[in-house]
Formats: C-alpha cells, sequence, structure tokens
C-alpha cells in the first residue's frame, strides 16, 4: 500500500537521501544533530550487516539448515534506529521479527539461527542481554514489557534523575499483533501504572497475506490514545527518525512520563517467513514501490553526500561477506543436544514424574543400544 | 520439647493470615487482582492487606485476568514473587494462554535463565448457589501443562502452609481454593508445616477400600467414611492436597493395601484428574488390585443451575454407591 499522506508522520531522511527537520519535529532534530560520524556509520555498518544476514539465513533455509527463517528485510531503519536509542539499563521485549535490535545489544546471532534451525527455543540469557526472548504468540510478550516497567516503578528506578540508575522498557510488536486483546490489556496496563515502557510497532502492513487495512481503522500510531497512552508515527524506513523518536521517549519514559507509543511505518519486502508465499496475495509493484523507500539505499546517500568515502561502503560490504560465510560455517557445526536435555528445565526443582521420564528414556536408550 | 501454638481458623482466614506471613516476610511478595485491595476481594482472603502493606504490594488491576497473569510474569522477571487471585475458576480462561504458552514454558524456554515464582490463586468447586460461571474445576486443564504445580487445600492448616510454601516455590503454583469450604474452621498449627507441598495426606486409616480426594471432597469423603463404618465399610480416605505433581508413593501403598480404589472429585471425569490417577494405578497396583478403579464426579455437562447442583454434586450418597460397586467385585 502505498502510506495515507494525510497522516502526519515523522520524516528526517526523506527517500532521495534529503535530511530536513520539519519545525514540529524540532527536538527531535537535536537529537539527530549531537550524533557524530561514528555513530551515524554505525547505523549503516548495522543494517547492512544485518540484512547480509538476512539474506543468508534464507539461503540456510533454502539448503535445509534452518527450520525456518524469519526475514526483517526492509524494517532494518526501524530496529537499528530504535535499538541504539535503547538505553545500557533499559530491558528489550522483542517479538521475533527483531535481529537488527538484538545485534545493537550484543545478542549473538548463532543465539538466533539456533532456535531457527530448532536446536533450542532460545536459550540466550535475558538478564544479561537485556534483550528478552522471542515470543511467538502475538502479544504475549508485550504484557511481560509491562509488567517489567510496573517492577522497574516499584523499584523506585524511575524519575529519579540519576541517569546511571533509572531505566525503561520497551516492547517490540507488528501491526498484526495489535489486533490481539494481549496489546490492548497492555496498553491499558501500562497507562493506569504509568509504567516507564515504550510500545514500539513496526507496521509493516502485512500480517501475513492481511494487509493493515484488514487490522484496523485508524492509524495504528492511535490505538493507544483510548487507553491513555499517547502516540506517534514515525517514517520506519528512516533509521534517523526512529533514533530519534525512541531516544526522546525512552528518556522521558525513564524520567517518569509514563507509557508512549510509536508506530514505525515500513515495508516487509520479503515474505512473512520462508514458508509464505506473498505472490498469492500481493503485487510485485506494490513491493517496487517501497524498494524504492529503502532504510539503507536512502542512508548510503545521505552518507555519501556527507563525505563518508567509497572505503567505508566496500569495507561493510567485505564485513558482511565475511559475516555471512562465518555464520555459514558455525550453522553446518551445529549438533543437535540429546533429547534428555529437554527435562532439565522444565522445572526449577525436582518433579517426580520429570525424573521418571527421563530414568526410563535412559533405560530405554540403553536398552536399544544394546541390541545394534 | 518445642511447643507449638495453635489457632482455630476458617479456611479463608488462614489464607489471609499465610499471605500475611509471606508478605511480612519477603518485600518482593506482591497480592494483586481484581477487588484485592479495599475490598478485600469478593471472599475476603486478601483482607487488611492493602492497609498493612500500601498501594504498591496489594494493588487492584483492570478486570483483564490476561493482563493480570501477563505483567505477573513481568514482575517475577523483575525479581518480584507475585501472587494473583483470579476471582472465580470460570474467569481464568481469558489468562488461559499467558499460563499455558508463556507462564509454564519460561524457565524451559529460557534454559533456566528465568525461574517463574507466580502463584495462581483461584477459589474453585461449586455448592454455593451461584450464577453461570461461578462454581467450576477447572483443575485438569492446567495439570495437563508441563511446567505448572498445582495444590488444593482441604482444610485450615493446609491452607496457611500451602499459600506460603507456593509463595517459596521457585516454580508457578496455581493454588485451587475450595471456596464453599472458605468458611470452613479448624486447628492452624502456627509454627511448623503439616508436610512437603506436594505430599498426599492420610486422613482417616481403613482397610477395605481407599477414597482419593481434594480440596472441598475431602470432608465429603470423611462423611463417607463415617456412613461407611455404620455399614462395615471400613473406608481409608487421602487428601491428594497436590495436584501436580501428585504423590503416587502414598496412592500406591494404600491401593496395594486395600486392593480397591474410589476417586471422587466435582469435575467432570472425562478427561480428569481421576482419568490418570486410576491409568496410574492400573500400571502399578495391578496385582493388588481387588476391583477396578472407579470415579466419582460431576456429569460431563456445562456446570448446571444452581437450583440443580446439590444433585448434581457428588455426595456421601453418591461415594457410598461406589464403595459399594467396588466392594462387589
Amino acid at each position: 500500500m502505498t502510506p495515507d499522506n494525510s497522516t502526519p508522520m515523522m520524516q528526517l531522511l526523506a527517500p532521495d537521501g534529503t535530511y530536513g527537520v520539519p519545525a514540529q519535529y524540532a527536538r527531535y532534530g537535536e537529537i539527530i544533530d549531537s550524533l557524530g560520524e561514528d555513530q551515524l556509520k554505525t547505523f549503516y555498518r548495522d543494517m547492512a550487516r544485518i540484512r547480509r544476514f538476512d539474506i543468508e539465513a534464507i539461503a540456510l533455509q533454502r539448503q535445509g539448515q534452518l527450520g525456518l527463517w524469519v526475514p526483517a528485510i526492509g524494517q532494518e531503519g526501524a530496529q537499528i534506529g530504535s535499538g541504539y536509542a535503547v538505553g545500557p539499563n533499559d530491558h528489550i521485549f522483542p517479538s521475533y521479527r527483531e535481529h537488527g535490535v538484538a545485534i545493537t545489544h550484543g545478542v549473538e546471532l548463532m543465539s538466533i539461527l539456533k532456535m531457527m534451525r530448532g536446536v533450542n527455543h532460545g536459550g540466550w540469557n535475558p538478564e544479561e542481554t537485556r534483550y528478552h526472548l522471542y515470543s511467538i504468540v502475538l502479544g504475549a510478550q508485550v504484557l511481560h514489557a509491562v509488567g517489567y516497567a510496573m517492577g522497574v516503578k516499584f523499584d523506585g528506578r524511575v524519575g529519579t534523575g540519576d541517569k546511571d540508575s533509572d531505566l525503561a522498557v520497551i516492547s517490540y510488536f507488528g501491526d498484526g499483533a495489535t489486533a490481539e486483546g494481549d496489546v490492548s490489556e497492555s496498553l491499558l496496563f501500562a497507562a493506569v501504572n504509568e509504567a516507564p515502557i515504550v510500545f514500539f510497532v513496526q507496521n509493516n502492513q502485512w500480517a501475513i497475506s492481511s494487509p493493515v487495512e484488514q487490522l484496523t481503522k485508524v492509524p495504528l500510531y492511535m490505538r493507544g490514545s483510548g487507553f491513555g497512552v499517547p502516540g506517534m508515527r514515525v517514517d520506519g524506513n528512516d533509521v534517523l527518525a526512529c533514533y530519534a523518536a525512541t531516544k526522546v521517549h525512552m528518556d522521558e519514559a525513564r524520567e517518569g512520563a509514563g507509557p508512549f507509543l510509536i508506530e514505525a511505518l515500513t515495508y516487509r519486502i520479503g515474505a512473512h517467513t520462508t514458508s509464505d508465499d506473498p505472490s498469492k496475495y500481493r503485487d510485485e509493484s506494490e513491493v517496487e514501490y517501497w524498494k524504492a523507500r529503502d532504510p539503507i539505499m536512502r542512508f548510503e546517500t545521505f552518507l555519501r553526500r556527507q563525505g563518508v568515502e567509497d572505503s567505508f561502503f566496500e569495507d561493510v560490504k567485505q564485513a558482511g561477506d565475511e559475516l555471512a560465510a562465518d555464520i555459514r560455517e558455525q550453522t553446518f557445526a551445529l549438533t543437535t543436544p540429546p533429547l534428555e536435555n529437554i527435562f532439565d528445565f522444565v522445572y526449577s526443582e525436582s518433579h517426580p514424574d520429570i525424573v521418571q521420564q527421563r530414568a526410563w528414556l535412559k533405560a530405554y536408550e540403553e536398552s536399544m543400544g544394546a541390541h545394534e | 520439647m518445642r511447643m507449638s501454638s495453635y489457632k482455630d481458623m476458617a479456611i479463608a482466614k488462614a489464607l489471609n493470615a499465610g499471605l500475611q506471613k509471606a508478605m511480612q516476610e519477603d518485600p518482593k511478595v506482591l497480592m494483586f487482582g481484581e477487588d484485592v485491595a479495599q475490598l478485600g476481594g469478593v471472599f475476603r482472603v486478601t483482607e487488611g492487606l492493602h492497609k498493612e502493606f500500601g498501594d504498591s504490594r496489594v494493588f487492584n488491576t483492570p478486570i483483564a485476568e490476561s493482563g493480570i497473569i501477563g505483567t505477573a510474569i513481568g514482575l517475577a522477571m523483575r525479581g518480584y514473587r507475585p501472587v494473583t487471585e483470579i476471582q472465580f475458576d470460570g474467569f481464568v480462561f481469558p489468562a488461559f494462554n499467558q499460563i499455558t504458552t508463556q507462564l509454564a514454558k519460561l524457565t524451559s524456554r529460557s534454559e533456566g535463565f528465568l525461574q517463574m515464582p507466580v502463584v495462581i490463586r483461584i477459589p474453585y468447586g461449586g455448592g454455593i448457589g451461584a450464577v453461570e460461571h461461578h462454581s467450576e474445576s477447572p483443575e485438569a486443564y492446567f495439570a495437563h501443562t508441563a511446567g505448572l504445580r498445582i495444590v488444593t487445600p482441604s482444610n485450615p492448616n493446609d491452607a496457611y502452609w500451602m499459600i506460603q510454601e507456593a509463595i517459596k516455590s521457585p516454580d508457578p503454583v496455581i493454588i485451587f481454593e475450595p471456596k464453599r469450604r472458605y468458611w470452613q474452621k479448624g486447628p492452624v498449627n502456627l509454627d511448623i508445616p503439616p508436610m512437603p507441598l506436594h505430599s498426599a495426606r492420610l486422613m482417616r486409616e481403613g482397610t477395605d477400600v481407599t477414597l482419593l480426594a481434594y480440596g472441598p471432597m475431602v470432608t465429603t469423603a470423611l462423611q463417607a467414611a463415617e456412613l461407611g463404618a455404620e455399614e462395615g465399610v471400613n473406608i481409608e480416605v487421602i487428601d491428594l492436597r497436590s495436584l501436580a505433581p501428585i504423590d503416587y508413593p502414598t496412592l500406591f501403598a494404600s491401593a496395594n493395601k486395600t486392593g480397591r480404589v474410589v476417586i471422587v472429585h466435582e469435575a467432570p471425569t472425562n478427561v480428569s484428574i481421576s482419568s490418570e490417577i486410576a491409568a496410574r494405578i492400573a500400571e502399578n497396583c495391578f496385582y493388588s488390585l481387588e476391583a477396578p478403579v472407579l470415579r466419582v464426579g460431576g456429569f460431563d455437562t456445562p456446570y448446571p443451575p444452581a437450583k440443580l447442583e446439590e444433585a448434581y454434586l457428588p455426595d456421601a450418597d453418591r461415594i457410598l454407591e461406589a464403595v459399594d460397586r467396588s466392594m462387589a467385585y
């Protein structure tokens, strides 16, 4: 779909790479003005890196190395921009497509590939990474994020003025998930508790085969207003707008302003997953329209105009190819854990049925082995 | 020798006292749900807690059960020990997804990085003359789900200790509270817990037939045993106390002794707690059994209107009818 131009949307970087700050978004522009060239280059490097990773993961799935892949191609601006605006104490509750956000907080990409290969359900330590586990039941994680944010408030870690101590929470979900009751309950619980949370909706305009127009009658940035959660729409393919909006509203949440909702209007260039076939439900012309608004391409144009040299882009490309080769090698080397591991963490404390079934499995496997 | 102090309390009051003690001992314990603050819950189980512990530890939530459990999960991730109240059994289903796909699985999903010390209190069962959705026994849905622990007190002493032990558990625990017995009084030992959380208890020794019951049906089973004694049948009664896990060694020992087992609960018998116990006893006590394991429960219908519930719910006569059938083998 082409965007509805009557809806206000913050865009700082136009699709042709022109940078400009409309007057009403001046405070967001100040955030961008404070960024140095290194930070801007990091945005580019990570957007390119996660796209290269994504392309390699699709190939790995096609070659049978992954059970499934969930591409985020086209959404790099929304993910890298917002991810870098999340502070060092903040907690992140992703859905299942936020690979770009993951790399902004040091989550090992192999952790995500392991899950998609089917060797675990996401075995990273969310306390250590502050990037919580992927959540596949739509909207479920948003309530966890709100509960976490309520706890942060109970802990007195909001609005103290101590920037090293205060923290906020960001929860990611998509346009499809906004239909879930859990998302509405999340907005309500966050509002009545004045919880320090930003709801970051990536509106990629397709919930598998359902266009967003079938899921909402009002723009999604307005979804929180009836609950008391203000919101804004940003151009999700503009990494600078996504960074600035998230930075401003995470800072405010940390300072005690309560919840806020950001709708990042982007586009899912690829399939919903590698099991999906978008040619059944959308026109290629629509995809072409959005490819011309690509977040990486426009940012490259911007950086080149800023004087960033060819060699930088060549280095990024080479680093991407090296990353791809590296994850390919690591994926091929992944081993399948023994079945008995499924018993390890069902409960934190001993449970007789688990003890018994583990023992049975061991005896069974030994008895089968004896017949070989 | 240490002297224990005893106090007579109703089950609701014992739960209240147990909650109060847990909240005094651990500042991370929170209590929230619908109408649990100033009102003290519709059954007054949380009465006085809001006054003692304040808004940030005892609070009313919006009327949204998924939200209650979903935010409890997030609070547990933040290091709290949330105790939640689902106002009535029939209202737990909006939270079913959060309980079964999230709460039950997060420790496993995270490979042990996360613990989920969340307690869900659910008043359950019939016999109070209520309207629809206020008299259900949904325990089997949850007992089927790996990752959850489920207990149900039948008396004030267990109520007092179970709630405290459930709160101390690092795993999620659902405590099904027998609402029609909330006002039943009994002695509570304030110093020494009766037994481990997941143990069954021998309530009445007998030799002829084993009667297994839990929650509100334990009182009914004991009545049946007294009546049975008058008719010359010596009935052993065991209170399961824990529905997940079930304390099978205690059950098997009794089944092996008497050779006859009758299981009673309010829930419909189809694919129920008693279905599982009957299968396990058949597997483990086959050569000791004198009769097939028989079951007494609700019918496989929606819970009936209040005027019919007295006839719908198992009573001493229905239990003794099954005991007679067992003895006839």
